[in-house]
């Protein structure tokens, strides 16, 4: 899955600034991604394209448990995001809902890889390549669940043993 | 075991499971309010337009609702939410539904306990973050997203990774003008807003015992700022009392055994607590209300379910008796329940002859709903428990967390305010 990368270099990207309070009544999903990233990043609608990769640091998608957040960046046609760590419900938000792919990163991906860069992520190979700057990196592995759920696509697809 | 690996084996039919296992849940009482329920409700939509079955929930006993983010309808779509949510208990026989202008209503969590819908030893999930809470009755209480709780709501059961479990000790009872909030907010300052993710933050020692119900209620609340799993107490008297007040039959106590692992544990002492806050923008940039940055405040906000039970306004009424704010406040009890508690016991008196504003129960501006959010630049003090950028309205507001003690004395002076040091 190939992608360009829109970068946020920092730790703690909350649900407040990925989808504020006040859409939390809108259930549109058209409409939520147009305010998506709207408290960090007002150029971020404008900016985005199908297909994109968002990269940032530790604890993506802290706080709320609004599957907004997700829903947001999915319609926005963002399909992964590349951070260091993942807050849990954010993270099971986008594997059960089959909305994005949160995907670990390491350090060194974390700082080398830069806004623009083309991303290849092969899960097969838990590895991602930067296309732009010929360089691999390792992804974290998904634990057995998350794999299975992903292969599925979605929590609701899949049939546990 | 410990606590909550005993409940999620019992859940699950295992004898003995461990961190990190994957276990598949039995659910025994699941929550939606008003936007996690509508958001439901599209999940359904879109599982029927794949062919999925969705016109009957596994057991609709096991199922409540609360409205309380955008109550009293804040505008039209809120509105037309509340009726979104009003049709789909009719339609799905739930009957436990409290809905504004019809008796007790209020803040999802504050209801969980209020109204004892979760008891000792659990399951229980809500479409709510701040699920965790519930913890603080001896339940494995969690929070999920939308299309989680409709996966609970068809099958009645969800996957979980078995949480590893940090232990807090506290020792020594805490002095008066030291809340349960002073503790939790110096404990995600010391462990970071990840410091419990994926885990379980379990809260315990004779400093914990000596707490109200409602203390440890504020403690498991905020363990969703640390990014835990859930938060738990393991459950006493005190919760057995607590709950058979509120109608509750049949509990079982659930308790870890003596040889229950734990993957830390943290040591704090009361007697070296102080009054805390957490400045802007986020839970874990903490300091002493004394160091506190010596800015002009806009505002104080006692609300929310982690600062507006019974106890918070109590604690609120005790500094704000005989003064004036100086600055805009609200108070907004988080249930009906406490609304009235507050009246009958001359709280709502204190208040108003204060200055203070007291507003229906909601999460209101807690999360930048409606009813007094904050414009930009605007400095606010509040009892809730988040301050991300725009948290409680203008991405260019600024919110500092604090105790009901810390947030009324800093309405009367208008400063961040130690509760000693007022006059």
């Amino acid at each position: 899955m190939k992608g360009n990368i829109i970068k946020y270099a920092k730790d703690n990207i909350d649900t407040d600034v990925i989808i504020p309070g006040q859409y939390l009544k809108v259930h549109d999903y058209a409409e939520l991604a147009t305010h998506a990233m709207e408290g960090l990043d007002p150029d971020f609608h404008s900016k985005v394209k199908e297909g994109d990769f968002i990269l940032s640091g530790k604890n993506f998608g802290c706080g709320s448990s609004r599957e907004h957040a997700p829903i947001a960046l999915s319609h926005s046609g963002i399909k992964a995001v590349l951070a260091l760590s993942f807050a849990r419900i954010f993270y099971r938000n986008a594997v059960d809902g089959a909305f994005l792919l949160p995907i670990e990163i390491d350090q060194d991906a974390y700082d080398e890889i830069s806004e623009g860069d083309e991303i290849d992520i092969n899960i097969s190979a838990n590895e991602i390549k930067n296309i732009t700057k010929n360089q691999t990196y390792k992804m974290k592995p998904f634990s057995e669940i998350i794999g299975k759920i992903i292969a599925a696509g979605g929590l609701f697809k899949y049939k546990p043993e | 075991m410990n606590i909550v690996e005993k409940i999620l084996a019992r859940a699950s039919g295992k004898d003995k499971i461990s961190p990190d296992d994957v276990i598949f849940a039995n659910v025994d009482k699941v929550m939606v309010h008003d936007v996690s329920g509508p958001g439901v409700i599209k999940v359904f939509d879109k599982l029927k337009n794949q062919g999925i079955k969705v016109d009957k929930l596994w057991d609709p006993s096991k199922v409540w609702v609360a409205e309380d983010h955008f109550v009293p309808s804040a505008e039209k779509i809120s509105a037309e939410n509340i009726v979104k949510l009003q049709n789909f208990t009719k339609n799905y026989g739930i009957e436990k539904h409290f809905k504004y202008g019809m008796g007790q209503y209020g803040i999802c969590h504050t209801l969980s306990h209020e109204e004892a819908m979760v008891l000792p030893g659990e399951v229980y999930v809500g479409g709510d973050s701040h699920t965790n809470t519930t913890g603080a009755l001896g339940a494995f209480a969690c929070g999920l997203g939308h299309t989680d709780i409709a996966y609970v709501l068809l099958n009645g059961k969800i996957w979980f990774k078995v949480p590893e479990t940090l232990y807090f000790k506290l020792n020594g009872k805490l002095p008066d003008h030291i809340m349960a909030k002073d503790l939790i907010l110096k404990i995600i300052g010391d462990i970071g807003t990840d410091g419990g993710a994926y885990r379980t933050m379990q809260f315990g020692g004779n400093g914990v015992d000596e707490m109200s119900v409602e203390s440890r209620l504020t403690l498991c609340n905020m363990t969703t700022e640390a990014g835990a799993k859930n938060g738990i107490v393991e459950p006493d008297k005190k919760v057995l009392d607590y709950l058979d007040k509120r109608g509750a039959k049949n509990m079982v106590l659930v308790k870890g055994d003596s040889d229950a692992e734990y993957a830390k544990v943290y040591e704090y002492e009361s007697s070296e607590m102080e009054p805390t806050i957490s400045k802007p923008f986020s839970p874990e940039n903490t300091c002493i209300v004394r160091e506190a940055p010596n800015v002009d405040l806009d505002k104080s906000y006692i609300g929310s379910c982690t600062g507006a039970k019974y106890e918070d306004l109590e604690a609120a009424a005790k500094i704000l008796k005989g003064k004036k704010v100086k600055i805009r406040t609200e108070v907004i009890p988080a249930a009906i329940s406490i609304y009235k508690r507050a009246m009958e016991n001359g709280l709502l008196k204190i208040f108003l002859d204060s200055g203070v504003t007291i507003g229906p129960p909601t999460c209101g501006a807690c999360c930048g709903a409606h009813m007094g959010v904050l414009a930009k630049d605007e400095i606010c003090i509040s009892t809730t428990n988040r301050n991300f950028p725009g948290r409680m309205g203008h991405v260019d507001s600024q919110t500092y967390l604090s105790s009901p003690l810390v947030a009324a004395a800093s309405a009367v002076t208008g400063k961040i305010t130690d509760p000693r040091d007022l006059n």
